[in-house]
């Protein structure tokens, strides 16, 4: 174990934690988003889709068990992520107690500005996200029914404000995705072929993916309060 | 073209310091960033001041001792440029330059705007060389190295060490410079046989010195003045999760 933790305190091991972390994270919001796409088969596909997760791995696994594994595995790589980003921010402003009069960027990207506000913007949106539509309670759903999503989804997203708030987190999301997505290779060490004259396959697979789920999962609230979905 | 210099002025490591206003008159397009201000610097003589320090050697791009933080960049406003290969032309008549050291924790303020970089040294002495004494140079193509891998083990050996990547980084980091100087002996026949111990040991000597950690913004390839790009970091990354899964 002892190897794991000096690993963990190289910046670099602590790159690579965040960068598999992030993976894992990525997975589940690109397998949620896709998901979701059923709320658009109707009410009937959804609520079958959304119990169905429930009864994944029948029948090595009971009701629920494996959704649950998955819940604490994303709930462990959530907790290490920010921890290794929370790490990695502490030291390098130790690394420049003094700072500069001025510092221009020179080629860093808004995305990558924003890695660690937009970062907090989404956790503070995912704690909304799970109480509004998990939990329920009243404060943040007008008129939740445990065991009808497709209900919660509609009635929820009605509210013009929350979609709003669900619209800019997603464009959070979006950007955070934009240089993670790349970044997270770099912190791999995986790179494209210097020679092979594609360019930096990185970049096209970072913007793609978050363009897709940006648009997949802005179109949720966007179509209840257009009346497509209702 | 007349110019106003506003430069960070630290009388010792322990001096708080503070940004002096100089008016410069009469300077020349055709001088260099580092010829102007030996020109200040004759004038402050002569006045009977403290003269600005600053780090300088070859003058011709290749030392890496030269090296201000010219209007927040690194080296100033054009790429692929050492400070003292920037001329005046780059600026405009009547511009407001401001000139401060390298900030980092690495690098502690001697005096004005020099740094003491000796952090950059202790990374090299824990490993960045070949430990076998391999006699004159060898006979051209003795050792068939292939073209691509020359050629990008040169482009890591054109580091130079100036220290722009630290000081342009947001975290105070100083991948690009340990990456570089782990690449271009990796990448070689001659670097072969201590190449993860070099790695391991660079990386850590590194952790030790109080750089920053990386987010991978790529501030520090856009102000080196020899092009060294970021592709040598995700290759350090590489070469030392290979070190410590072997």
């Amino acid at each position: 174990m002892s190897w794991i933790v000096e690993f963990y305190r190289s910046s670099i091991g602590r790159k690579v934690v965040m960068a598999v972390s992030g993976l894992a994270l990525f997975g589940f919001v690109l397998i949620h988003m896709v998901g979701n796409l059923k709320v658009y088969l109707g009410p009937e596909a959804f609520n079958h889709y959304a119990e169905g997760l429930r009864t994944i791995g029948d029948p090595l696994f009971g009701y629920g068990q494996l959704l649950w594994i998955a819940r604490i595995g994303l709930l462990l790589a959530v907790v290490v992520h920010i921890h290794a980003a929370w790490k990695t921010t502490q030291v390098s402003r130790a690394a420049r107690p003094a700072g500069y009069q001025l510092r221009r960027s020179v080629q860093q990207t808004y995305a990558e500005r924003t890695m660690r506000w937009g970062g907090v913007i989404v956790l503070l949106f995912i704690l909304y996200h799970l109480a509004h539509f998990t939990f329920g309670p009243d404060w943040a759903h007008p008129d939740f029914v445990p065991g009808d999503p497709y209900h919660n989804f509609v009635v929820g997203f009605q509210v013009w404000w929350v979609s709003a708030f669900y619209i800019v987190a997603q464009l959070c999301l979006g950007l955070h995705l934009k240089h993670g997505l790349w970044s997270l290779f770099q912190s791999l060490g995986i790179t494209p072929d210097q020679d092979s004259g594609h360019g930096d396959w990185r970049r096209t697979f970072a913007t793609s993916f978050a363009l897709v789920i940006v648009l997949g999962n802005i179109s949720f609230p966007l179509a209840v309060l257009a009346g497509v979905v209702q | 073209m007349h110019l106003t210099l506003k430069i960070w002025r630290q009388s010792s490591p322990e001096d708080a310091g503070q940004l002096v206003t100089y008016e410069m008159p009469d300077v020349s397009e055709h001088m260099s960033f580092l010829e102007m201000l030996d020109v200040l610097n004759e004038r402050l003589t002569e006045q009977g001041e403290d003269p600005v320090s600053f780090d300088h050697d070859c003058r011709e791009g290749i030392c890496g001792m030269c090296g201000l933080m010219i209007n927040g960049s690194a080296h100033g406003p054009r790429a692929a440029t050492t400070t003292c290969q920037l001329h005046m032309r780059e600026f405009e008549d009547g511009e407001t330059i401001l000139i401060e050291p390298w900030r980092a924790e690495a690098f502690p303020v001697v005096k004005d705007l020099v740094v003491d970089r000796s952090s950059f040294d202790r990374i090299i002495q824990v490993g960045g060389y070949v430990s076998v004494n391999t006699g004159s140079a060898p006979d051209a193509n003795a050792l068939p190295i292939g073209k691509e891998v020359a050629n990008r083990a040169m482009d890591a050996a054109a580091c130079i060490g100036c220290g722009a990547c630290v000081a342009q980084c947001p975290n105070g980091a100083a991948q690009l410079f340990t990456s570089a100087k782990i690449a271009h002996l990796a990448l070689l026949p001659q670097g072969q046989p201590e190449r993860q111990r070099r790695t391991q040991r660079m990386v850590e000597q590194m952790e030790q010195e109080a750089f920053g950690s990386c987010s991978n913004f790529r501030e520090c390839e856009a102000v080196c003045p020899k092009e060294i790009d970021v592709g040598f970091i995700a290759m350090m990354n590489r070469e030392y999760l290979r070190a410590k899964l072997s």
